[in-house]
């Protein structure tokens, strides 16, 4: 691409985006959180849990060799064609769950 | 007898090993299952926080398998500082490495962007440049600029789709997964951080521009990896979530 | 980042509540009955963002106490040197009126296990602690209080009783002390001792910050009543008759109501902290 091409070419798309521009007005103290759950995560407390009776008790594998997975979630849900280009694996989530018990 | 820290918390940690000896209640009588209020504020606390930090995770995998899982990594990697913010860095390449499920290969990536997400949350505040301040370079010095991007801004690259993967789980009637690979760039216009899929060239551009790279040696790169490069849509997602903290360019000479 | 020094030399006899992000708006239009605040201080630890943000807005108009949940003071390892300069960092900024931690531990071979953790309340913890307490004061530049836990189970090896064990680390150390009277039911209840006994023996002069809190009711091998510190919870009868009890020995203290886990909509919280002020309102001032 020579010098001047790439000049009007990045300027254009400069003006492209600057006319896109949105503006964030909203508050950022108004308590109205779109963080889907972020602000939840990772919290520290002195709060303490459950009780006797839960599972940090159960006597299991915890090197979790035994261990297989079950029917449950949305990944055995999700069905995704192969690719057009025939990346077969890339994305086949069909694929891959097939081998979930049903 | 002294009951030693490490001997506690290898009880504490494994419910098949035996309450330690000289823990008592009340009235002087082996603790006995009073001592599980431990093993399960560590487990049950440890096991949410996942659940929280990856929400998408939890979802794709569902909770009878998710527990589980999480009470296996906990195991292997507690959080090694205090600060829960950060707790699971390490959970994405648990994983894909985790044999039972190695072979729903995205999860790693997803959990990713979950974490990119948190950091996203935490970093430190920048302000972005004018809205107007790139229209005050002249047309002809635009491809010799080069930007400094905010803290907040993550790339997540992906074979997957994974942005499509979280949108299904996160957004109320996102659709299903296409199958294609996405790039992932996380961007916090005020302190909301949100995921946006990269259109293809926009990861090796803004690479670039991380690097260094002026403007126009960016965008060239970005178009050699996708002719249709849209180098004003991208510039419009970064200014309009704070991305651009400052704009530089070399003074002609 | 925030230049100005804290408004506020000490936290008012009046009740604080825990904060939490959700009922930051209502908390800035009228708090009314909270005068003062406890954050978490790890929660805090963030380089920006909302967190941030909110707790400059917060340290504006209210006294704020930092609570550190996770120095692990009474851990057998040395105190985490990168911990202690977080701390040192988020005390240093925000100027908080007062700081406070636990007597417990929970860091060991370099993990975390987000619980607090027991302790025998022997000469070898004694000393740990002191002068895991004396390192902590030297690194932030003032006094801090430590915490009473709550307690499931006791230490066969333990020479001290618990207030007593308080105390002489207090002695030691020059630290304050902050009497959690949730714990102190809960303790009881579940090592089968009367609470009232417990306070006449705890040095009350030393005490700076009464915590309060909900607790869960599970049961023990023989069946018998063992109570999570839960904080998920109203705050029961016996419990406010017990925080009458204290300050009637004590005089008024701040008192902190604390809601971790299942928190209420501000009414809810605000309604507990009437509760405190009202039991305030019974105590002759010092």
């Amino acid at each position: 691409m020579s010098k001047t091409v790439k000049s009007l070419a990045v300027a254009a798309s400069v003006a492209a985006a600057l006319t896109s521009v949105t503006a964030h007005t909203a508050s950022a103290m108004d308590g109205k959180e779109k963080c889907f759950g972020v602000s939840l995560a990772g919290k520290n407390d002195c709060a303490a849990g459950p009780g006797t009776t839960c599972a940090g008790t159960s006597k299991v594998d915890y090197q979790g060799n035994a261990w297989t997975l079950v029917d449950a979630g949305t990944c055995t849900t999700i069905e995704l064609p192969a690719m057009a280009d025939g990346k077969a694996r890339m994305g086949s989530l069909e694929e891959l769950t097939r081998d979930l018990p049903a | 007898m002294t009951i030693s820290q490490t001997v506690f918390r290898a009880a504490m940690m494994d419910a098949a090993i035996d309450v330690p000896e000289g823990l008592l209640d009340g009235q002087g009588n082996p603790a006995g299952r009073r001592f599980s209020v431990y093993r399960n504020n560590v487990a049950v606390s440890l096991t949410e926080s996942l659940e929280t930090g990856f929400p998408v995770i939890a979802k794709l995998l569902g909770d009878a398998n998710f527990k589980p899982i999480a009470g296996i990594y906990l195991r292997q990697s507690p959080p090694q500082a205090p600060v829960m913010m950060h707790y699971g860095a390490d959970f994405p390449n648990f994983l894909r490495t985790f044999e039972p499920i190695k072979h729903l290969a995205y999860l790693g990536d997803v959990a990713e962007i979950e974490l990119a997400l948190r950091r996203a949350y935490h970093a430190a505040d920048a302000t972005p440049i004018a809205p107007d301040a790139l229209a005050q370079i002249a047309p002809e010095r635009l491809p010799a600029v080069t930007f400094t991007f905010a803290p907040a801004m993550e790339i997540v690259p992906s074979q997957w789709p994974i942005y499509d993967l979280w949108a299904y789980n996160m957004i109320e009637g996102a659709p299903k997964p296409q199958a294609i690979a996405q790039d992932v760039i996380v961007l916090r216009a005020e302190f909301d951080p949100e995921p946006h899929p990269l259109p293809p060239g926009g990861a090796a551009f803004l690479t670039a521009m991380i690097q260094g790279a002026t403007l126009g040696d960016a965008a060239e790169r970005a178009t050699e990896i996708a002719e249709d490069f849209d180098l004003g849509a991208l510039l419009g997602l970064l200014l309009s979530n704070a991305a651009i903290t400052k704009i530089t360019y070399e003074e002609q000479q | 980042m925030l230049d100005a020094p804290s408004h506020f030399p000490a936290l008012p006899c009046k009740p604080g509540v825990g904060y939490k992000p959700q009922h930051f708006a209502e908390i800035m239009e009228n708090a009314d009955p909270v005068g003062w605040l406890e954050i978490h201080a790890e929660n805090y630890m963030g380089m920006g963002g909302r967190p941030l943000a909110q707790l400059r807005h917060l340290t504006e108009k209210f006294p704020i106490s930092v609570h550190g949940v996770g120095l692990s003071i009474g851990g057998e390892a040395p105190l985490d040197p990168e911990h202690l300069a977080r701390l040192k960092h988020l005390v240093s900024w925000l100027n908080p009126t007062v700081f406070s931690e636990h007597l417990a531990w929970s860091t060991h071979d370099g993990s975390y296990f987000n619980d607090l953790l027991p302790l025998p309340y022997t000469k070898a913890t004694l000393t740990r602690v002191a002068d895991h307490i004396d390192q902590l004061q030297n690194t932030i530049g003032r006094q801090m209080m430590l915490e009473n836990p709550s307690s499931y189970l006791a230490f066969a090896e333990s020479t001290w009783s618990e207030p007593d064990f308080l105390r002489e680390v207090a002695n030691r150390s020059g630290c304050g002390l902050l009497l959690d009277v949730n714990n102190v039911f809960v303790s009881a209840t579940n090592l089968e001792y009367d609470p009232r006994d417990y306070i006449a023996e705890y040095p009350l002069d030393k005490v700076g910050e009464i915590h309060l809190g909900g607790h869960d009711e599970d049961e023990d091998d023989h069946g018998k009543p063992l109570l999570i510190d839960s904080h998920g919870a109203a705050i029961v009868d016996p419990v406010w008759a017990l925080l009458d009890h204290t300050l009637e020995l004590s005089g008024p203290r701040p008192i902190l109501i604390e809601w971790d886990t299942d928190v209420p909509e501000w009414p809810v919280l605000a309604n507990e902290a009437q509760r405190a002020a009202t039991a305030l309102t019974k105590v002759p001032a010092a």
